[in-house]
């Protein structure tokens, strides 16, 4: 049997993922950025050599509806985010205590979890209903409210809703990892701090949260990234409406490219879209590398 | 922390019902919506319990062969399947070796691989969606399971393989010597010694590939256009999406494409919680 | 565990082996839309039908929604093996005519064929001359009303006017009848702009003009959408017409929640079928009024069509299904839910039995449909005006300045 050098056998174990990796993502990325100086159209295929400069950065820069998007976006991505830490480390500072059914409620975590985005999408939209849905008749059956509302119809609030329903799938996942990162504290820890007088506030700050800011702020990260694809929830829930309040980049992107089918401009709008998600990957990067470091 | 007072109890356990309650009821109530009439679903004000209870909605999906919903629904099912172990298996099969030589034989260059993996997961898919949708349409592979499967594994395999090294890592190198000087070679190591211990990791990652493309919509929905590829996230978009007819049959079929995943990931606890950890904690 | 894992397998097993069963035949994918005029059990009662005639064929049919169907026969134009058959809307031929999704069938038409269906009915189909497709469902948006309700208002006749419609329901309000006497389909779709149309059409606007500039910033087009405006402003309309599609008019009305809506053909039935309605029997339905002095009555051309796509390998036998699809004696049988496309037809008592209204209004209704633009940035012009519409609607704009600046947008498109 033949036996390789260490780097060659190194770089054939790599070889099956660098070409799966350079296929699927590199090459489609650099046709990309192709396209985008292009008049590439969907529905004509020798439309894709026509080249028109920077004709399409201008152009998508100028485009209010696109720029209305990316605020759009960034609100959804920043209420999202930031509401799924908080209530994530919250619930996972709960789950730390030792109660009564504390493991059925872990295992129902996994619930939101694991159900699929599109169905989670269409369950809240039912709920959501302006006349035969859950919420309103609950609001109003208790006495929270008089009458029934519009909540997807109303653009000042509907983007809001939608990211409701996206915490609801994803602070389980924020809080399974803080809860995995708590359970790493020794009792005695904990122990000799209060022996030392420190009160709760006192405990959190000098030892819980130095252990659990590294996997929180990762995670803080990876669902930045996550949030800001959004796509199919708004797909199945608004399709952008009413009056685009709710319309994403992703859903911008797809509608330029696929239903009014100009490939060489919904490039541009993608690449600036990666632009603006680079710096959040570059953060991750450089996160777990700092990570990896002091490990 | 052993000697608590009252409040604090009521205030654990007030907020483990309040959180009990938000995570169960959603679902519950879609539950309830899939075994209701439409007529009680639209009924004001509102009932919460169906005047009868009726599972007719899940015998259109499943049993009633002849007619179109089932059809498409049990197709999505089987594309669904398909898919998503067709991508998670070969993901595997790729990215254990590339682990393997990221953890055991590293190098610089290989060092900084790794994190283009990472970065390439992470790549929003608008950005490589275009040349993909042209590429797959002049190799006729639209509407096919390929198509989704070759995508779906740009996105599992730089995971799995991130996933897997930073597991391999913990493996002592010190086991992979004897056979090496045994004149065993690097696949035969991997299979014979760092698999055998890394098979809960495996699981994991397995685990968390299976979720991600099940999960997964928004090439599903532009590569396939019937019920040949067309996967469950569409096949539910397009019942749901628009015109919504009927509560009752939408809410089943999410509660059926619900059952597979979360009763998995509900079995496989653990290694859920693994997955994600290393996930998102170890680089 | 071990046992559970086979029967995983098992599963999976039958999973992959059940469509192996039909690999001799030749196969057809066809696109339709769920929940509108024909169901997906019609449809599929035709195409058996078709299948029985034609034992080599199999046909599979794929139903999306409406607001997924544009997109869906784009999309799979690249495919290899995509549609044979697509449902299109009466606002797509010129789109797809440019790029050449769908085959030209021009020559498969014979005169006689052409004589014998509404002129309405081929302008669905037809673009430059060209024809690209059957025409199969013709249809327009009729005014219904609870005749229970007018009763107790001490209204006798159905309003031919849209100001006469706003007094009605003002009566109607003022006597505490019903909260909302109006409901539409005003959600940020295509629904929007088939009741913005009716309305415009009536108060003599116009969408684009001889040159295609933009028009509907003015004159009627304007009057339009300050009447849409107004009668949210002044309690009529339901305010969930915001976020309703047709369906969500459908189950208003039918649970007695409305006076008056606007809707397509199939609510007719459906509105009048006690199983799915609890307004069942006193279904009124009238064309859409019009205006004084300026209309009679007003219509937007809702029509549907059948083509054969570019791509398809069996063209031939595509165009077999799409005649049997739309062949006189079919739309008969199933002409409950969608008037047929043939002159014909309509003398045929068996049609009228028990829908006389229906056929009254449609004969003032479907000679009244206007068209919406030709144009193949249509899709994008739309979009811009359901978003000007809407913010109209919502009182974020006022509907001059919506209106003016989506017009604005308009010119821009090629």
């Amino acid at each position: 049997m033949i036996r390789f050098p260490k780097a060659t056998t190194a770089w054939l174990l790599l070889t099956p993922m660098m070409t799966i990796i350079i296929g699927v993502v590199g090459y489609p990325l650099i046709k990309t950025v192709y396209y985008s100086f292009t008049a590439a159209h969907l529905a004509s295929p020798e439309t894709t050599d026509r080249w028109v400069g920077f004709k399409n950065y201008i152009k998508a820069l100028g485009n209010t509806q696109f720029i209305d998007s990316i605020e759009n976006t960034a609100y959804f991505v920043s209420v999202s985010v930031s509401a799924e830490i908080i209530i994530g480390v919250l619930v996972a500072l709960l789950l730390n205590q030792v109660f009564h059914g504390r493991t059925l409620l872990r295992a129902l975590l996994i619930l939101p979890l694991a159900l699929p985005t599109v169905v989670n999408a269409m369950m809240w939209r039912l709920i959501y209903g302006p006349d035969f849905g859950a919420l309103n008749a609950l609001l109003t059956q208790i006495g929270l409210m008089n009458e029934y509302r519009s909540w997807l119809g109303d653009p000042d609030i509907a983007l809001s809703m939608v990211a409701i329903a996206d915490i609801w799938k994803n602070f389980p996942l924020v809080a399974l990892i803080t809860l995995a990162a708590l359970q790493t504290i020794s009792k005695d820890l904990i122990e000799a701090a209060t022996l030392d007088g420190a009160n709760a506030w006192q405990r959190f700050w000098s030892v819980v949260f130095p252990t659990i800011i590294a996997p929180v702020s990762v995670a803080l990260v990876l669902r930045t990234i996550e949030a800001f694809k959004v796509f199919d929830i708004v797909y199945v829930m608004t399709r952008g409406g009413p009056a685009n309040s709710t319309k994403t980049v992703s859903f911008h992107v797809y509608q330029e490219a696929f239903a009014y089918m100009r490939i060489g401009s919904g490039a541009s709008y993608a690449l600036i879209v990666v632009l603006i998600s680079a710096v959040l990957i570059t953060t991750y990067l450089w996160l777990i590398k700092k990570q990896g470091n002091t490990a | 922390m052993t000697c608590r007072s009252k409040s604090e109890v009521c205030l654990v356990y007030g907020s483990a019902s309040l959180l009990g309650l938000v995570l169960l009821c959603p679902v519950l109530w879609l539950f309830i919506m899939s075994i209701s009439s439409t007529r009680d679903l639209t009924t004001l004000p509102l009932q919460w319990l169906p005047s009868k209870i009726s599972f007719d909605n899940y015998a259109k999906l499943v049993s009633d062969l002849d007619s179109s919903t089932a059809e498409s629904f049990l197709s999505a099912l089987r594309n669904s399947l398909i898919v998503a172990i067709s991508a998670t298996t070969l993901s595997l099969l790729v990215a254990i070796p590339a682990a393997y030589s990221l953890s055991r034989l590293p190098g610089s260059r290989r060092k900084s691989l790794l994190f283009v993996a990472i970065a390439t997961f992470m790549m929003p898919p608008v950005a490589l969606v275009l040349p993909l949708y042209s590429t797959m349409g002049a190799l006729g592979l639209l509407n096919t399971h390929i198509a989704l499967i070759a995508v779906y594994c740009g996105i599992l395999v730089p995971f799995t393989t991130w996933l897997l090294k930073s597991n391999f890592d913990a493996i002592p190198i010190d086991l992979d010597e004897a056979p090496l000087i045994d004149g065993a070679n690097r696949l035969q190591i991997i299979w014979h010694i760092t698999l055998p211990i890394a098979k809960p990791a495996v699981g994991a990652a397995a685990l968390m590939a299976i979720l991600m493309a099940w999960d997964e919509f928004f090439y599903a929905l532009l590569f396939t256009n019937d019920i040949r590829a067309k996967t469950l996230p569409v096949a539910i978009a397009d019942f749901a999406a628009g015109r919504v007819a009927d509560y009752g049959l939408i809410s089943a079929a999410g509660i059926l494409a619900t059952l597979p995943p979360v009763s998995m990931a509900y079995f496989l606890q653990k290694s859920l919680v693994s997955g994600l950890m290393s996930g998102s904690v170890k680089g | 565990m071990k046992k559970n894992k086979m029967l995983m397998a098992a599963m999976v097993g039958t999973l992959l082996t059940s469509s192996q069963a039909y690999a001799e035949k030749t196969q057809l994918s066809a696109l339709f839309m769920a929940q509108a005029a024909y169901s997906e059990q019609d449809i599929e009662n035709m195409t058996t039908a078709f299948e029985k005639a034609n034992p080599n064929v199999d046909v599979k049919m794929e139903f999306v929604a409406y607001e997924a169907l544009h997109d869906k026969i784009v999309l799979s134009h690249n495919a290899s093996d995509g549609y044979d058959v697509v449902l299109f809307d009466v606002i797509w031929p010129a789109e797809f005519a440019r790029y050449g999704l769908l085959t030209d069938v021009s020559d498969k038409i014979d005169d006689s064929t052409k004589g014998d269906i509404l002129e309405g009915a081929w302008t669905t189909v037809e673009y430059g001359g060209k024809y690209y497709g059957m025409p199969w469902i013709v249809d327009t948006k009729y005014l219904f009303y609870n005749e229970k309700m007018l009763a107790e208002a001490g209204i006798s006749k159905a309003p031919a006017t849209w100001t006469e419609l706003a007094s009605q329901a003002k009566i109607i309000k003022d006597k505490g009848i019903v909260e909302y006497p109006l409901v539409w389909s005003w959600s940020q779709s295509e629904a929007v702009i088939c009741d913005y149309a009716t309305l415009l059409s009536a108060m003599g606007g116009e969408f684009l003009d001889g040159d295609e500039k933009p028009v509907f910033q003015q004159g009627g087009g304007l009057h339009a959408l300050e009447y849409m405006v107004d009668s949210i402003k002044m309690g009529l309309t339901n305010p969930n017409s915001r976020e309703y599609s047709e369906e969500d008019v459908r189950r208003t009305f039918s649970s007695g929640q409305a006076a008056f809506a606007v809707n397509w053909t199939y609510m007719y039935n459906l509105a009048n079928d006690p199983k799915e309605s609890s307004i069942a029997g006193h279904v009124g339905i009238a064309p859409a009024p019009g205006a004084e002095n300026i209309s009679k009555a007003s219509a937007v051309n809702g029509s549907m069509g059948l083509g054969v796509t570019s791509n398809s390998k069996n063209k031939d036998i595509a165009w077999d299904y799409i005649k049997h699809l739309t062949s006189q004696p079919v739309q008969e049988d199933f002409a409950k839910l969608s008037l047929p496309v043939w002159k014909g037809s309509y003398d045929n008592p068996e049609i009228a039995k028990g829908q006389e209204e229906l056929l009254k209004a449609a004969k003032i209704g479907l000679a009244a449909m206007y068209p919406r633009p030709t144009k193949a940035s249509y899709q994008e012009m739309s979009s811009l005006l359901q978003v000007a519409i809407q913010e109209a609607l919502l009182g974020t704009k006022a509907p001059a300045e919506a209106l003016n600046e989506a017009a604005d947008a308009v010119a821009d498109l090629d």
